[in-house]
């Protein structure tokens, strides 16, 4: 009888526990974005969501994944925003009825970082064509995310504008499947080289002997959009909240905001809405 | 002080008992009436303890009938092991636990185990872990947990084997106490001087066959069959 | 980055007081406690019934659970996922993402463990107890609180164990918990999260006040137990 007892009041107290953490009424004012680990590890949410919630009251709460994996969550209704780095994708997703529409937001930059011994030869480039031939063509280790997210694809499109094939292409090309930060961990124990967001490379502090080998060419361009997921697929996407969040990043309060944003005096990312592109 | 209707006399016809392919028990047959005190005796591996068990119902006969007066029986009769099991709480709590497995109401069980454990002089140890008790403290608790169930029969099996001469007198004397109050007792033991003073009537088993039923003196003083004076003469039988 | 890194800076966290950390331990000890309390309440009847129980299936079921113990959490949290996803049967729940979930996740994870043990630890009782437990009137069904009573110091360590388990576990958690800063970061998402920017000695630091939680924990269960013990014999 006895075990009964504490077995009931143990459930009891679980439960309540469990519940007291979940809040599931509609009224609160709370959204959940999906993003990516650049956007979320650079520490940017960290300086606009506490400007936003004080005007607004809405809590925002940011999943960060790959932009393939985030699509993936807004496409099954798991979260109410999508703030992704892959124009293609979105597009098709806008397309596919699973978001309304897609705002632009802001763009950073991707950049190579290798050892300092710069076994390729390209430490100073400006040229990502070049460099990149140049890394396939001495086959030193480069170490790609592998994960289908915003800079992975972004990755294997400059890849293909260089005109290397690196399916296949031997064992310098290593997918290390994860994150950003695990990627450049990995690079930084192989002394490999890497493509990375600039921001997530700024905040990232286990560098060894990594360091910025190339940027500065145009197509190296990150650029940022964001789209409310479709409520018409939907029912209990949070519309009116997550429309506010959006129309909040592309408004002048926003976008100044996100220039503001800077890592030793260096910013991260560069605002450039413009309204109703899809 | 015995609630309900009587189960005894226990008939017992044709018993057997196989395992592993050998016949442990074999077609044993007799009436245990109420009152007298029944000494089960026997060398090693004779079937005492299985006898017991199979009485009491822990294990179903082979083939063969354990038939109680008036059908069931199922919590009027009680069993004492060689080495009991007590749970882990108070010698209080044991009872408790006891006479809540007996159906007993709630209310009733404290006054009711208070009661045996006074009945049997074992207040003092009423709150001590029943666990932490002295081989001989948890064989009495043991019965007094038994006879709180009041039960109209008591199996016990070779209660004071593993016992002290003076934890064995203590048992001796509850169980006099409990026959004295009407309670048919059914005893298996080894030893000779304890069988020739509590004895009313003596089963005396072999190799899983019933070689006497008899009363006290007629089984100690003329046993019938060679085998049984062999045992009584103390000489290794197998 | 060197070890001592790490000790100056979990050192430094603990000093500091840090709100944050404070948030963050405190959502790993509601999340893993609330999952230990409810497999708890579930495993040990369950493991009980399992030891004493004769049913067709009854084998089958032993082997599952017992292989369930080694369920990758990654998969734990994926099936969990999968269940609680808006577009999944439990998702009109809304429950993905949010504490409860994770609850939930390492509920899945540790379940398995406390009836695998359970069971073991209660069969065991059982092969000494039954004749006694049936003379004295008991059924089968009966003896389950009976035994679970009696083999409360053993089972205690059954439930650190799955304490033991859901605490160190990443994987589920991050999946269905998303980490979301302040409301289910917990320490090990956080450890992952701080190791994945590069943060070695932070990560580090954290690891040591998780283990630093979990030491203490299990010591107060420990020195508790033998006490009890001590007491009930």
């Amino acid at each position: 009888m006895r075990i009964l007892h504490s077995a009931l009041i143990s459930a009891a107290i679980g439960l309540t526990l469990a519940l007291s953490g979940t809040p599931v009424s509609a009224q609160d004012k709370v959204i959940t974005v999906a993003s990516t680990t650049s956007t979320e590890q650079s520490g940017l949410f960290k300086a606009l969501l506490p400007k936003f919630k004080e005007k607004t009251g809405i809590e925002v709460r940011v999943i960060a994944q790959g932009t393939g994996q985030a699509l993936e969550t807004g496409r099954r209704g798991d979260a109410d925003v999508v703030f992704v780095h892959d124009a293609a994708s979105e597009k098709k997703f806008v397309a596919e009825g699973f978001g309304v529409e897609r705002f632009e937001v802001m763009y950073n930059d991707f950049i190579v970082v290798g050892p300092k011994s710069d076994p390729a030869g390209i430490a100073g480039s400006k040229d990502i064509d070049a460099a990149l031939k140049k890394i396939a063509a001495a086959k030193t280790p480069f170490a790609s995310r592998g994960d289908d997210s915003g800079t992975h694809k972004a990755e294997q499109r400059l890849w293909k504008a260089a005109g290397i094939e690196v399916k296949g292409a031997g064992d310098w090309y290593r997918e290390t499947g994860s994150g950003m930060g695990p990627t450049l961990n990995t690079a930084s124990a192989m002394n490999a080289y890497a493509l990375t967001d600039r921001g997530t490379w700024l905040n990232f502090k286990n560098r060894g002997d990594l360091t910025i080998i190339v940027e500065g060419d145009l197509k190296l361009f990150n650029q940022y959009g964001v789209i409310l997921v479709n409520p018409a697929k939907h029912s209990h996407v949070k519309k009116e909240l997550g429309q506010s969040f959006i129309d909040w990043l592309v408004s002048g309060e926003g976008q100044k905001a996100i220039a503001d944003y800077k890592i030793d005096g260096e910013p991260l990312f560069f605002p450039n809405a413009k309204k109703g592109q899809s | 002080m015995y609630d309900g209707r009587p189960i005894l006399p226990l008939t017992v016809s044709g018993l057997s008992y196989e395992a592993g392919g050998k016949r442990l028990l074999d077609t044993v047959s007799f009436d245990l009436a109420a009152g007298r005190r029944t000494i089960v005796m026997g060398p090693n591996g004779a079937g005492k303890t299985l006898l017991l068990r199979l009485c009491h119902g822990l294990i179903e006969p082979t083939s063969g009938r354990v038939e109680w007066r008036g059908g069931s029986a199922v919590g009027r009769h009680a069993m004492l092991f060689q080495r009991p099991v007590m749970l882990r709480r108070s010698a209080l709590g044991n009872l408790h636990h006891a006479l809540a497995l007996n159906g007993l109401p709630r209310t009733e069980r404290e006054p009711r185990a208070r009661q045996a454990l006074a009945h049997f002089g074992l207040e003092d140890i009423a709150s001590q872990p029943a666990r932490r008790l002295s081989g001989g403290e948890q064989q009495r608790l043991a019965l007094a947990r038994a006879w709180a169930q009041r039960p109209q029969a008591l199996f016990l099996d070779e209660p004071t084997s593993a016992l002290d001469p003076a934890a064995t007198r203590a048992i001796e004397a509850m169980v006099q106490t409990c026959h004295a109050e009407g309670m048919k007792i059914v005893m298996t033991t080894h030893d000779m001087g304890q069988a020739r003073r509590l004895a009313d009537e003596v089963i005396f088993l072999h190799h899983g066959r019933l070689l006497e039923h008899t009363p006290a003196e007629e089984f100690f003083d003329h046993p019938r069959t060679p085998e049984a004076q062999a045992f009584i003469r103390g000489e290794l039988l197998w | 980055m060197n070890q001592q890194n790490a000790f100056i800076t979990a050192l430094d966290l603990i000093a500091s007081l840090d709100p944050v950390l404070g948030d963050i331990v405190l959502l790993s000890l509601k999340v893993t406690l609330s999952a230990v309390l409810i497999a708890a309440a579930i495993g040990l009847p369950l493991g009980a019934a399992l030891a004493l129980g004769r049913f067709p299936g009854r084998s089958a079921l032993i082997v599952v659970s017992n292989a369930l113990m080694g369920l990758p959490p990654v998969v734990a949290g994926l099936v969990v996922y999968l269940l609680l996803s808006r577009s999944g049967p439990l998702g009109f729940l809304g429950m993905l993402f949010t504490p409860g979930a994770m609850i939930l996740a390492q509920t899945v994870l540790i379940l398995p463990i406390v009836i695998s043990l359970t069971r073991q630890i209660v069969e065991d009782l059982w092969a000494e107890y039954e004749e006694q437990l049936r003379s004295l009137g008991s059924s089968r069904m009966r003896a389950i609180p009976t035994l679970l009573w009696d083999g409360r110091f053993s089972l205690i360590t059954a439930i650190l164990a799955g304490f033991g388990r859901a605490s160190a576990e990443v994987g589920a958690v991050l999946i269905v918990g998303g980490n979301i800063a302040g409301y289910t970061r917990t320490m090990t998402t956080a450890i992952a999260l701080e190791t994945s920017k590069g943060d070695l000695a932070l990560a580090l630091g954290l690891g040591i006040i998780l283990l630093t939680i979990t030491l203490l924990l299990n010591t107060g269960a420990f020195v508790a137990g033998r006490m009890a013990q001590r007491a009930a014999g």
